[in-house]
């Protein structure tokens, strides 16, 4: 599972707007990659385009060193998974079904047991014949989680898992998103939360008005200078008593 | 309903096949000359070209009863069919043939054809409905695409206009008809299977299965797209395609169940619903069920259109209007929570 995600000089021009330009990108089994950006400054277009969901209007990404658009959209399925925004299920399907899902690219034999893992991992099973419109946001969450890990990809793309979790939940959530990283596979994450990102993150790519600013360790790349110009905001970065980086805004 | 607590798809079966052959027995026996069961089962028995029962009673069992039956199964399992997979495909349960004009579409081709004379020619109007219907099939299907994706609220929107179009079209010909192309143009626009024949039950036949047997192949994918197009493009779909092909198979079932009896109007929205209801939205037992109950449900409305006003005949798509409204609306109240927003 030495999967590897490669994007070069991605460009991206939607209704005449430039949203990403000369974005490049690589991502190793075991690497946890979290984008980070200020609304508008196309993470979740980049996730977009990692995922091949549209053509590019330059660049190109490729997955274990072949173009996406020369997958075919099975192969695809079976090397990546993404987790959107959010879902909005149109019929009252039980989450059993809906994890199950995610096996849509293999439908072999193992499509049981994985399934049964995944809701495990993500806590769901005991939610297992209810009906996903009744769950609670964070529930749905975990259920559409538990989907695309059902889909047992090496690469996983996630955009903004934690956005409707509390903070235990989030904590929890990635732990498992670490945890798939020390099982060999590659995550990239869209995240908001820059503290969320310092703790977890093996790499931390910060997206400023369509393009990369910066691309490396957490620790070295989340800098108050470089936070506060893109953020538009003074941010301080400070140290616990236990040695961990906290970012803070300035507030007077 | 927190639970989705489902009875086994073996006891739903066995309930569906108990009410086929109860309602096709029933609709076999009755109407204006009454065939008593045990002389159904005689002239059952001897097959079209042997009588040991009564002339009469052969004739109208053979000439007039059994095709007309048979075409009941078959459009009311091609519209009901049609009405999953366009519910599908549109992730939206309101959609059926008739929200997206494929059904106007055939009434104009049928319309059309009755002014112009061509019901002079054999299966003439038939033709042209079946023609209408593909037609309109593929014209929603251009005028909604945008940059290569089919929105689905651009597609309701077409559906509507289309429909009135239709509907224009349908009272221009009404304004421009002679009193007896009227009624033909009334009775065959509410729908009616009164003009069965073996004839028009050979044309629909082949269609509806050749439609019936490609549906099957999107039981799954069905299941996936309500996610979204999105992430049933991320699990291996390719969305558009499949949209494509789907769409050709609902034009195919609805174009050719208009043809032959008329804009019938309810049974591709309200049987899915309510297998839907029963089985939950698995495709996979949906489609079938969903045929069956659809032949069911039409049998039983043609029942009621030949013997509530007996020997006067109702149009179907009247009765099935008449029933279907109201209860969709119980239904929309009762179900509505339960299955959460339909955005």
């Amino acid at each position: 599972m030495n999967t590897s995600l490669s994007a070069r000089g991605v460009r991206v021009v939607r209704n005449g707007a430039l949203l990403l330009d000369g974005v490049d990108i690589d991502v190793q089994a075991g690497e946890l990659v979290a984008v980070l950006g200020p609304n508008g400054a196309g993470k979740s277009t980049l996730l977009g385009a990692l995922a091949g969901d549209f053509a590019l209007a330059g660049g190109v990404v490729s997955i274990n060193g072949k173009p996406l658009v020369e997958y075919s959209p099975r192969d695809l399925a079976r090397a990546r998974a993404v987790l959107p925004q959010q879902i909005t299920i149109s019929f009252p399907f039980s989450v059993h079904e809906i994890v199950a899902m995610g096996r849509g690219p293999w439908q072999d034999d193992n499509d049981e047991a994985v399934i049964e893992a995944a809701m495990q991992r993500m806590d769901v099973a005991s939610l297992s014949s209810r009906t996903y419109q009744t769950l609670s946001v964070g529930e749905q969450a975990r259920v559409s989680m538990a989907r695309v890990l059902a889909q047992d990809t090496p690469l996983l793309l996630l955009d903004e898992p934690t956005a409707v979790l509390d903070i235990g939940q989030q904590e929890r959530f990635l732990a498992i998103a670490r945890a798939l990283v020390d099982e060999g596979r590659a995550v990239v994450a869209v995240l908001h939360d820059l503290n969320v990102a310092m703790r977890y993150a093996t790499r931390v790519l910060v997206l400023h008005e369509g393009r990369c600013v910066a691309n490396g360790l957490p620790e070295s790349v989340l800098t108050p200078a470089l936070l506060s110009n893109v953020y538009h905001q003074k941010i301080q970065v400070t140290t616990t008593a236990d040695g961990r980086s906290v970012i803070l805004p300035e507030r007077h | 309903m927190n639970t989705a607590r489902r009875p086994s798809i073996s006891a739903v079966g066995l309930f569906l096949a108990v009410l086929f052959a109860m309602t096709a027995l029933l609709s076999l026996a009755t109407g204006a000359f009454r065939i008593p069961l045990g002389d159904l089962f005689r002239i059952i028995g001897d097959g079209p070209n042997r009588d040991t029962v009564d002339a009469i009673a052969h004739d109208v069992f053979w000439q007039v009863r059994l095709p007309r039956v048979v075409l009941a199964v078959v459009v009311g399992a091609s519209l009901a069919v049609a009405g999953v997979i366009m519910q599908g495909i549109f992730r939206n349960p309101l959609a059926e043939p008739a929200t997206v004009g494929v059904s106007a579409g055939a009434a104009v081709g049928a319309v059309i054809a009755i002014i112009v004379g061509l019901n002079q020619l054999p299966l003439g109007v038939q033709v042209a409905a079946f023609l209408g219907g593909t037609l309109s099939t593929a014209l929603v299907y251009v005028l909604s695409r945008t940059d290569g994706k089919t929105e689905v609220v651009t597609l309701i929107l077409t559906g509507i206009a289309i429909n009135a179009f239709a509907g224009a079209v349908i009272g221009f010909a009404v304004f421009v008809a002679d009193d007896d192309e009227i009624r033909s143009v009334t009775f065959w626009s509410l729908g009616t299977l009164g003009l069965a024949t073996w004839k028009s039950v050979g044309v629909v036949i082949p269609l509806a299965v050749l439609g019936m047997l490609a549906c099957a192949r999107f039981s799954r994918v069905l299941d996936m797209l309500s996610l979204g197009d999105r992430s049933a493009a991320h699990l291996g779909i390719r969305v558009e395609r499949v949209r494509m092909q789907s769409i050709a198979v609902v034009g195919l079932l609805a174009s050719s169940a208009v043809a032959a009896t008329g804009m019938i109007a309810f049974v591709g929205l309200l049987v899915p619903h309510i297998m839907r209801l029963v089985l939950g939205p698995r495709h996979r037992h949906l489609l079938w069920t969903s045929g069956v109950l659809g032949a069911s449900v039409t049998l039983l409305a043609d029942l009621a259109a030949r013997t509530v006003l007996s020997p006067a005949e109702l149009p179907l798509g009247v009765v099935t209007a008449l029933i279907g409204a109201p209860f969709f609306l119980l239904l929309l109240r009762s179900t509505r929570r339960s299955q959460g927003g339909w955005a």
